[in-house]
């Protein structure tokens, strides 16, 4: 088994412990190149299927092509697929800087949708690589009662034995991707033939590495036009993968605290 | 136009992929808080490029803000509470590459009330980098992190003897660190692969040789780690299988699961354990969508795969799925090396659900043998493990578990403990002392039909004047079972009964001639006898039995041989009133190491919970026991 076996190997063992053990979860789908590997992995696990919802918490601000993508996959997919719309930035709190204010109408649309829904847990394609505070993630990752992580205390997990016993009220996320980092995530796009939004090629000297809302994302300096491209690029680069998105930079803790508050 | 894009990732994968994934190494590195983890770290990413654009810039700044020296920790401490109170509080991963490989670096934290969070760390890497702070010495974490790194099954290890710019680059001083720490992790059965004099601060033998140890010939940090090896898949051993789900989405029944160890073809026969059911492998399972790839006929340790068998047989998660031969140990008593993380002290007789593998199970604490201290490797008796302690215990289930013992099957041989919802603890198995019960439970013969007799039981004890049973004696070599059952036996032949002593030592003259006192052979030895005495129960008579007969489980098993005609008699005496009694001179034997495996010195003995009666034989002269039990017998065994 090389390196990608082995990754794809143990997401597919988190997928089939947390459908095992978690009644009532979905997973989300923004759309972009780690969710749509998530997608693929998860049929994969399933021998074809995605038996949970897919739900799309919609800010109504991603690209055109982002949602032409969607609508095309979700059928091709044969997936369970949910779209839940986010509240109106005015209801968000105001104290925050303006792109992570942004960003948190997107936690604010998650906690309605997981209400609405009642689920229980959700799987969400983050990665340990991204950022920081998503490093110290767990697989299973307990929520509070309003979806708060409690970065301080988080549970022992070890031998691939996940915390699966939570008291009534608890809510989870499981992160079957949080072991990969971007340069696995398109190796694997690349060896699975897996779809990609062509946003991610370059255009005019320039690509997205991440993609977010459109106005709180830009893109960066590259002449990428293929995944082979793109690999060759991220092996040689200094440029963090996140530096296109907004709310990263806005203050220290400005992602901590979006994080603390539920955010993925 | 997701058409485009789809169309140009086929193209390329047609045209031989170049871009081929890297091997990756995860390394963990611990140590006592203060010892200078996070400033290799940090030095390791600076002397080899690794850090991003702007990142050296960005904690300086972050340090200015806080008035304080620059500070490499804040590299990987990302938490803001972290970067308030300089310690490490949960662990962490950074991706770093050398030319020869991919490297995952877990930063573990060093303070003892994190210990969970360096255990979920660890645990995760295929090798650990252990630090020791020149001018302070190997301390007591040290001693911890590197005792658990062992029972956490990580088997090669460097160590990094840091900050020698404050000892003056003094070969003496680091001579006795090293001596001290390896003759530590020696005794603990660990060999370290390296021990490397660097100062991380001044950047000496982390990435770059330096010219103030001319005295040290060995590699830097990175070249020790480049030299470590990924941790190979066991595709070599006995296969181990654990059933984790079952999916029926379709026409297809499919067992799900990932292969810890070995490997199996389509066609193999297989058994699940310890439901000990049969089938055959006929299909391995598989979804892909790139034209040409067919089902693999063959599967290896590491693969999560999906089998449909030959027929339908009813087996669920938790199940352990093997080959024939080479089962895993099937058992329902063992002993456990733990590490405990719970809130509350775990407890002599309290209840637990164990994680083993995929199986989940009530099992509760039968004794807590020793508290180990991980500073001077001694023991100490007690009745609580509290957190961050480890211990050696006894786990009792209440159903058989099918399992393996860590060091042959570390995958299979370890656990967890669940105290209500949360993780609170974990384990490496041992069996030293117990028995393997498969064969115990398995072999039974097949195509044999009971013979109806013509006689009923109601004739025999209306014949005898008194119904058949056993009354099953077990204690201490010493405890006086042999004297109270022939005494007992001689009252009871007085009074009429058709009653018979089965003594331990008679049995092993013929029946059981071929047994030795191994663990298993004790447990065939009880096995032998139960069936036995349930024949005689049957045939009317009333048998005595007299057998030290140390675990519960076999007991069971002779009651269930029994049914409801079976009197478990508690033969009661503490270790020192038998020791001193010693009749057969066996306690100097076992006190001289002549004897192996005796029961209350060097084998446990696992008193009954709900004996139908205890006779304490240190209080209690003989004829009285005897009178006792004449009594019981006249109630319970009169017509």
């Amino acid at each position: 088994m090389d390196r990608l076996d082995q990754l794809e190997s143990q997401s597919i063992f988190i997928f089939r412990e947390a459908f095992n053990r978690i009644e009532n979860i979905a997973m989300l789908w923004s759309l972009g190149k780690d969710s749509n590997v998530m997608i693929w992995l998860a049929r994969k696990a399933f021998f074809g299927h995605v038996p949970f919802p897919v739900m799309h918490v919609d800010t109504e601000k991603k690209f055109p092509e982002m949602y032409e993508f969607r609508d095309r996959y979700a059928a091709e997919w044969n997936l369970n697929f949910i779209r839940e719309l986010c509240p109106p930035i005015e209801e968000i709190d105001d104290t925050l800087p303006p792109a992570a204010r942004s960003a948190a109408r997107k936690t604010a649309g998650l906690k309605k949708a997981i209400e609405k829904h009642k689920f229980n847990a959700l799987f969400a394609g983050i990665r340990r690589d991204e950022e920081a505070t998503r490093a110290k993630e767990r697989v299973f990752s307990p929520r509070g009662a309003t979806g708060q992580w409690d970065f301080k205390d988080q549970p022992p997990e070890f031998w691939d034995q996940f915390k699966t016993d939570f008291p009534p009220g608890t809510h989870i996320r499981v992160h079957p991707l949080l072991h990969w980092t971007e340069i696995d995530i398109w190796l694997y796009t690349l060896r699975e033939q897996i779809p990609t939004i062509p946003l991610y090629f370059a255009q005019d000297g320039k690509r997205y590495r991440s993609l977010g809302d459109k106005d709180i994302t830009s893109p960066v300096a590259s002449t990428a036009t293929s995944i082979e491209e793109i690999i060759e690029e991220l092996r040689t680069t200094r440029i963090s993968e996140r530096s296109g998105r907004a709310m990263d930079h806005e203050s220290e803790d400005a992602f901590e605290r979006l994080r603390a508050d539920g955010y993925l | 136009m997701p058409e485009a894009s789809e169309a140009k990732v086929r193209l390329a994968a047609v045209n031989q992929n170049p871009a081929s994934a890297r091997d990756l190494l995860r390394i963990v590195i611990v140590g006592h808080v203060d010892h200078g983890k996070s400033t290799l770290v940090g030095r390791m990413f600076h002397d080899t490029g690794s850090l991003p654009d702007g990142k050296y810039e960005s904690i300086k700044a972050m340090c200015e803000r806080r008035g304080v020296p620059f500070e490499w920790a804040f590299l990987m401490d990302a938490l803001q509470a972290e970067r308030d109170q300089g310690i490490t509080i949960d662990t962490s991963q950074i991706w770093f590459k050398t030319d020869a490989r991919d490297y995952t670096i877990i930063d573990a934290p060093g303070h003892k009330e994190f210990l969970k969070n360096m255990i979920t760390g660890a645990a995760q890497s295929d090798a650990a980098l252990l630090i020791i702070d020149a001018a302070e010495g190997v301390r007591e974490q040290s001693r911890r992190h590197g005792y658990l790194l062992h029972l956490l099954g990580i088997r090669q290890v460097a160590v990094a003897v840091n900050k020698m710019d404050l000892i003056d680059y003094e070969k003496d001083q680091f001579d006795l660190i090293e001596q001290e720490y390896r003759d530590y992790l020696t005794s603990i059965g660990v060999t370290p692969t390296f021990v490397i004099p660097v100062s991380a601060r001044q950047g000496d033998f982390i990435v770059n040789e330096s010219d103030k140890m001319p005295w040290y010939k060995g590699p830097t940090i990175v070249k020790a780690l480049d030299s470590f090896m990924p941790n190979a898949s066991p595709i070599d051993r006995p296969l181990r299988f654990p059933v984790q789900d079952i999916y029926k989405f379709d026409h297809r029944r499919i067992i799900a699961g990932r292969i810890e160890e070995g490997r199996f073809s389509v066609g193999d026969e297989i058994v699940f354990s310890p439901s000990n059911k049969k089938a055959k492998v006929k299909s391995i399972e598989y979804w892909s969508t790139i034209p040409g790839h067919q089902a693999p006929t063959e599967a290896v340790a590491g693969q999560c795969v999906g089998i449909t068998l030959d027929e339908q047989i009813f087996v669920e998660r938790g199940e352990l799925i093997s080959h024939v031969e080479n089962p895993p140990i099937e058992t329902d008593v063992f002993r456990a090396r733990i590490f405990w993380l719970g809130h509350e002290p775990m407890t002599k007789g309290k209840s637990y659900r164990i994680k083993l593998g995929t199986l989940e199970a009530p099992v509760t604490v039968q004794s807590i043998e020793s508290i180990i201290d991980t500073s001077d490797l001694s023991n100490t008796s007690s009745n609580a493990v509290e957190r961050n302690q480890v211990a050696e215990v006894v786990l009792r289930a209440r159903r058989m578990l099918a399992l393996d013992e860590f060091n042959e099957a570390p995958k299979t041989g370890r656990f967890v403990l669940i105290d209500k919802y949360d993780i609170a603890g974990g384990g490496i198995i041992s069996m030293e002392g117990y028995a393997d019960q498969r064969e115990l439970i398995t072999s039974r013969s097949t195509n044999i039909t009971r013979v109806e007799h013509g006689v009923t039981t109601e004739q025999r004890t209306f014949r005898n004047g008194h119904k058949g049973g056993v009354l099953w004696f077990t204690g201490l070599s010493g405890a006086g079972k042999s004297t109270v059952a022939v005494a007992l036996e001689q009252k009871l032949f007085e009074k009429g009964y058709n009653v018979y002593v089965l003594d331990g030592d008679n049995v092993r003259h013929g029946l059981n001639a071929n047994l030795s006192f191994s663990p298993e052979d004790r447990a065939e030895n009880i096995r032998r006898v139960g069936e036995v005495a349930a024949l005689f129960a049957r045939a009317g008579v009333i048998v005595i039995t007299s057998f030290i007969s140390p675990y519960r489980s076999d007991r069971d098993r002779a009651r269930e041989a029994s049914g409801k005609d079976f009197h478990e008699i508690y033969v009661n005496a503490d270790v020192a009133t038998c020791e001193a009694r010693d009749p057969k001179g066996l306690y100097k034997k076992a006190r001289a190491g002549e004897i192996k495996d005796f029961t209350g010195i060097s084998a446990p003995y696992e008193a009954p919970e709900a004996p139908e009666m205890v006779i304490d034989t240190s209080s209690m002269p003989v004829d009285e026991s005897v009178a006792m039990l004449v009594n019981y017998v006249e109630t319970k065994f009169k017509v």
